[in-house]
């Protein structure tokens, strides 16, 4: 593994020839991207094109084999002692995932668990909250998200818009400095995207740093700061929406942005 | 049936039914002739019967068969959860280690265990523990060996029982675990067993009862256990017969009672859960 020289302060993210395979198959080819503290970045492109691999390398659900990937002050995947790097010990990671949420393309709620126990999973099983402490905090939230009348409903008698919902209060309960949105309207029917859009638009308002794989171009034009089109596991163009969707330079981009449509 | 108020009639239908009767008036015939043939042989003293039944002797058995049935059953749980979380990690040497374990006591006869582990003291006569120096002959009773091989042997099967349960379980699940922060021992515990369990029960429902049933088996190293006991009182007084029927009473009514435990443990299990144990529409056969 190479090194370069340490974070951006204002640079939550960091990647820098990030190189990512699964056996022979090389899915990314050396990515540089950077997300900085409150930025809604959205990172598009084709199916295959490795941006939930990338996204994942993030939290470290993937692990990378080359380049660099830094999180705030860390290398993910490593952890320092002296001026070395070693591979990080699991309790390192656990923890460093506490600080970042994670919503799925299948919302992955706790299916044995009601809508509030949810939320508060993370704050009552990781961060040792009592339970009067993490539920007061868990309405708090579900109210955030519409939901607090559904608190006591298990997943299966919720939606899929209303699960996501759920799953996003689960994501930010524990105030994390960064959140992924790995596709997370594509399971959805068409009539419960907006719900679940609508409350990522709130948590842009709210200057919540992110990064979101999706194919919701137009809400990516919308509220995003920046969006990088993937193709091929390179990032082919970065910039601002404008740049872009609606000024696209590259010939894969338009191509991709035409079919969608 | 008369579907309401539109005067429309839907006439049942008599073939079935009278199938079905036919086919009740011969399990009953079946079942009669062979109540007969072993009853009105009159060879049976059923008075016999009646006296074993709740015998101190017969008694201490069941106690017997209860304790190996459930130190083998929760030991084998422990066991079989540490060898199922192994063999699904990624590390090959734990992998290796439990999947060896599991080839091995499953692929022997829990007969052949349970006789090797009472002929221990054959081929190692003493074990020093901390400069403690004891003859295996001490150690190892007709209990502990029963217990030994009955609950090394179980906790292979449980191994897979849970392991199957384990795997049954989204990845996304796990996933989510590890999201939120959890450790990846954390996870497996906290998230992905407890919704392994509603998979892991009926089969491990299944296991505790073949396990009540093979507690038989260590009558053979002088275990007194149900059939220990029993066959020991048929082999002084000649009641061969009846004291094969006295344990066999005592297995169904065991079964029973672990069976009807299982049962209203998966209703439990099923509590939340919209979708789990609702009845599919079927066709009317009544």
């Amino acid at each position: 593994m190479t090194f370069v020289q340490e974070n951006h302060q204002d640079d939550i993210v960091r990647m820098k020839g990030l190189t990512k395979a699964f056996g022979s198959h090389l899915v990314l080819k050396g990515i540089d991207l950077t997300v900085r503290r409150g930025e809604a970045s959205f990172i598009i492109g084709p199916s295959g094109s490795g941006k939930s691999t990338l996204l994942r390398c993030v939290n470290s659900l993937e692990t990378y084999n080359d380049g660099a990937l830094w999180v705030e002050d860390y290398l993910v995947g490593a952890e320092k002692r002296g001026d070395a790097w070693y591979e990080a010990r699991p309790r390192v990671t656990a923890a460093r995932r506490a600080r970042i949420g994670m919503v799925f393309q299948r919302f992955n709620l706790f299916p044995n668990m009601t809508a509030l126990d949810n939320v508060t999973s993370g704050l009552r099983m990781v961060l040792g909250q009592g339970r009067r402490e993490a539920e007061d905090r868990g309405r708090e939230l579900l109210d955030r998200v519409g939901l607090l009348d559904r608190a006591g409903a298990y997943p299966a008698q919720l939606s899929g818009g209303q699960q996501q919902r759920v799953a996003i209060a689960r994501a930010i309960a524990a105030r994390p400095s960064l959140i992924l949105f790995d596709e997370p309207t594509s399971a959805l029917d068409p009539e419960l995207v907006g719900e679940v859009l609508a409350v990522m638009r709130d948590l842009v308002r709210e200057g919540m740093t992110m990064m979101v794989v999706t194919h919701e171009i137009q809400f990516a034009e919308e509220v995003g700061d920046t969006v990088h089109f993937i193709d091929g596991g390179r990032v082919a163009e970065s910039g601002t929406p404008a740049d872009v969707i609606r000024a696209s330079r590259h010939a894969r981009t338009s191509e991709f942005l035409a079919r969608i449509r | 049936m008369n579907t309401a108020n539109t005067g429309l009639r839907i006439h049942r239908r008599l073939a079935p039914r009278l199938a079905n009767a036919a086919l009740a008036a011969l399990a009953l015939i079946v079942v009669l002739g062979m109540a007969e043939i072993v009853i009105g042989s009159g060879r049976i003293r059923w008075n016999v019967i009646v006296e074993y039944l709740f015998a101190p002797a017969v008694l201490n058995g069941v106690a017997m068969t209860l304790m190996l049935t459930l130190v083998s059953l929760l030991g084998s749980m422990v066991l079989g959860t540490i060898l199922a979380a192994m063999r699904i990690s990624h590390n090959r040497v734990l992998e290796t280690i439990a999947s060896a374990y599991v080839w091995f006591f499953r692929g022997t006869p829990v007969l052949v265990q349970v006789v090797f582990w009472f002929n221990l003291g054959l081929f190692l006569p003493q074990v020093t523990i901390g400069g403690l120096s004891l003859p295996i002959n001490s150690l190892v009773t007709p209990t502990t060996a029963a217990l030994l091989g009955l609950l090394l042997n179980v906790s292979a099967f449980m191994c897979e029982v849970i392991r199957g349960g384990l795997i049954a379980v989204d990845n996304g699940q796990t996933e989510a675990a590890l999201s939120i922060g959890m450790t990846p021992t954390r996870a497996l515990l906290r998230i992905v067993l407890p919704q392994a369990v509603r998979v892991i029960v009926p089969a491990a429902g299944n296991l505790a009862i073949d396990l009540l049933k093979a507690t038989s088996l260590v009558y053979v190293i002088g275990t007194r256990e149900i059939l220990g006991t029993t066959q020991s009182i048929a082999s002084q007084t000649f009641y061969v017969i009846e004291m094969l029927i006295v344990a066999s009473l005592w297995y169904l009514f065991l079964v029973s009672i672990a069976s009807f435990g299982q049962s209203r443990l998966e209703t439990y299990l099923a509590r939340g859960l919209s979708t789990a144990g609702r009845e599919l529409p079927r066709p009317n056969l009544g």
